[in-house]
């Protein structure tokens, strides 16, 4: 997927004036956060699983490498066919190569954010096949040919009026105008995809070592479908998926769906450990994973290292007072939100997401409601500080900071301009004491609201003030 | 294989190891690997069987119970009849020898072709934390059955409730060698939230789950 980040403060006005958009995260807004604060009720010592899923992400990261060779033994062992690929070009080659190899045609696709990354549907598309996603959040913005706004909920920047136009169009059917009947429209439509594809491309919330087995979850169904339907299966999952065992699963698996909808579970978990065996009658001849680096052992050896713990529940995005009101699209590449602020910049690069660990006030709801515990404010920090040292910031900015920096370390000077700038905001803010207007370069922030004017005296003065009483 | 080699490499490299791992590396994972240690757990204190039912049911699945498996046929088609649901369909072939033509039902044990409106299963066991059901593939439990029709009946020995998924996978463990091609979670009926948040049911997957417990 094509990285816009840069675009970022643009879109991010755009998106809030966009009447359609505003109104569609109003809806959702509030609802994941309420049902996840409910569900995580049902757990009595919560924070302590917290902590223990911390744990677990950071124990599998530091034996990474062990319990992947561990896991590709299992795989094997069980008729898997595993590749590993170094980059989004490599994994795309290598699931083109599959299908051609098995005469394959029509590819139904279960949601993969790294499929989103690689851009696998226009390029599986461009090697002549019929690529049709699932999910029904994917399949929409797939037919609206739009990206997805958000890690599990993809089309939830779009209303039911816009789905009912696109359905009507796309299907070549009477407009519909009732959610349920579009959602069991849309199944009736995919249903015989499912029947009759060639292959199905999956993505995995984990894999396991102990098991060599690739898992999903999915509330719809559709990815059991396409790990049985299809006579060939591919997965693909980047390398930080790996875990040991399966009652470490069973322990992250408490938090993720409580975290991501407020559901206590999701509706199905599939464990997948090969292909068809011999007497089985149904399941795929082959089955496929591909193991993918692409900026993740870069990131196990930098100072965002957390970051790889995250379990894609959504959590972060769901709180994010900025998240909230500008949508998913803004960020301007797979990931948004806080982890989005995160993951951009250290996968595609710190010089191409410049304004997205700037795009917070370090509120630390993310921080807060992420399973695993990872810091999202403090990454975003060392990310603004690396941003500095890498003398990446704007000419101004690093200006302003220059001369502030040399006036703080001239006390005497210091002091004589902040009495200078109090009285002079005195002045400013007039008998009303508010100042309706500042200067260029903060002129932004007096454009919806007033500042309330200093009095005349600077700290520096009530404070000797006081101690002289 | 160098690509794969290279990615080992720099997640070693990453994280500060020598170019191989170390014996006593193998010996942290190996022990966890082996282990299975349990992380901890909520709070499991209640009664497995009521539990299971109350989170069956908030899960949106129904519940029924019956002495014996020979009484299923007959619960199985009250269910259907009260909703007013097709009577035929496939199960799995263990269940294929019950009585369902007494009680007025027609069910093949074949996997389902996708036409197939009832698909009726066997479960290897349920969890009553979540209210879930833990399904294996194989040769005769075929995992279409549970997927592609609209309405999924599952049949479960009450004594087969565990309280966490933790013991369903000690049990797979001691009855199992192996995991089977596929192991499915099914919690309640396939669902989907993704048009403006509102939950709608049957997205891809069956409309109703319905679980017989059989206490004998």
């Amino acid at each position: 997927m094509q990285v816009t980040s840069q675009q970022f403060k643009q879109a991010a006005s755009r998106k809030l004036a966009d009447h359609k958009l505003q109104t569609a995260l109003m809806n959702a807004r509030g609802r994941l956060v309420a049902a996840r604060a409910r569900s995580i009720q049902e757990l009595d010592n919560f924070e302590e699983i917290r902590q223990a899923a911390a744990d677990i992400r950071d124990h599998c990261l530091a034996y990474l490498d062990v319990y992947l060779e561990e896991w590709e033994r299992n795989a094997r062992a069980a008729g898997t066919i595993v590749h590993w690929a170094e980059s989004h070009e490599e994994m795309n080659r290598l699931v083109l190569e599959i299908a051609r190899r098995n005469q394959v045609r029509k590819v139904i696709k279960s949601k993969s954010m790294l499929g989103e990354e690689s851009g696998l549907n226009e390029y599986l598309e461009e090697g002549g096949l019929e690529v049709r996603e699932t999910d029904l959040g994917e399949y929409i913005i797939q037919q609206a040919g739009e990206n997805p706004s958000h890690i599990i909920a993809p089309a939830v920047h779009k209303s039911k009026d816009e789905i009912a136009d696109l359905f009507a169009e796309k299907h070549k059917r009477p407009r519909l105008t009732e959610i349920e009947a579009l959602t069991h429209e849309a199944r009736e439509i995919l249903r015989p995809h499912f029947l009759d594809a060639d292959m199905g491309i999956t993505g995995a919330n984990f894999l396991v070592a102990e098991t060599g087995s690739t898992m999903i979850v999915t509330n719809e169904g559709n990815g059991r479908m396409t790990t049985t339907m299809p006579r060939v299966h591919v997965a693909v999952a980047g390398i930080e998926k790996c875990l040991p065992t399966l009652e470490d699963f069973s322990l992250l698996m408490r938090l993720l769906a409580r975290s991501a909808t407020g559901q206590s579970i999701s509706n199905y978990l599939s464990f997948t450990t090969g292909p068809k065996r011999p007497a089985d009658k149904d399941g795929p001849d082959e089955f496929h994973v591909i193991i993918v680096d692409i900026g993740r052992s870069r990131v196990l050896g930098s100072a965002l290292r957390e970051a790889l713990r995250c379990i894609r529940c959504g959590a972060c995005m769901n709180h994010c007072p900025v998240y909230q009101n500008i949508g998913g699209h803004a960020y301007g590449w797979v990931y948004p939100g806080p982890i989005g602020s995160v993951l951009t910049p250290a996968y595609v690069g710190i010089d191409k997401a410049l304004d997205l660990p700037n795009a917070a006030t370090l509120c630390n709801q993310c921080g807060v409601a992420c399973p695993v515990k990872i810091p999202l404010p403090d990454l975003m920090r060392k990310l603004r500080e690396r941003q500095v040292e890498l003398r990446l910031r704007p000419g101004g900015e690093r200006l302003g900071l220059k001369v502030w920096a040399w006036l703080a370390t001239r006390p005497r000077l210091y002091a004589l301009a902040t009495r200078i700038a109090a009285r002079l905001g005195r002045l400013a803010g007039g008998r009303e004491r508010l100042i309706h207007w500042l200067p260029p370069g903060a002129s932004q922030w007096t454009l919806g609201r007033d500042m309330p004017a200093p009095r005349g005296r600077t700290f520096r003065d009530i404070y000797a003030a006081r101690r002289r009483a | 294989m160098a690509t794969r080699d290279n990615i080992l490499k720099r997640i070693r490299a990453a994280n500060g190891r020598s170019a191989e791992a170390s014996f006593q590396e193998e010996q942290i994972a190996g022990r966890r690997l082996r282990s299975h240690d349990r992380g901890p757990l909520p709070r499991l204190d209640w009664e497995p069987a009521a539990r299971f039912r109350e989170r069956c049911l908030a899960m949106l699945s129904t519940v029924d119970e019956v002495e014996r498996l020979a009484d299923v046929p007959e619960a199985v088609a009250r269910y259907l009849r009260g909703l007013d649901l097709p009577t035929s369909g496939v199960c799995w072939p263990e269940l294929a020898g019950l009585d369902w033509v007494s009680a007025g039902l027609a069910f093949e044990g074949r996997p389902s072709r996708g036409d197939d409106m009832v698909g009726i299963t066997g479960a290897f066991c349920g969890i009553a934390e979540t209210g879930t059901l833990m399904l294996l593939s194989g040769e005769d439990w075929h995992a279409t059955t549970s997927l592609l029709p609209e309405t999924h009946v599952a049949v479960l020995p009450a004594a087969r409730i565990l309280r966490s998924m933790e013991d369903g996978w000690d049990l797979l463990r001691r009855e199992h060698s192996r995991l089977p091609r596929q192991v499915n979670f099914v919690s309640g009926p396939s669902r989907t939230a993704d048009i403006e948040m509102t939950l709608v049911m049957g997205a891809h997957g069956p409309f109703r789950v319905h679980v017989v417990l059989v206490n004998s």
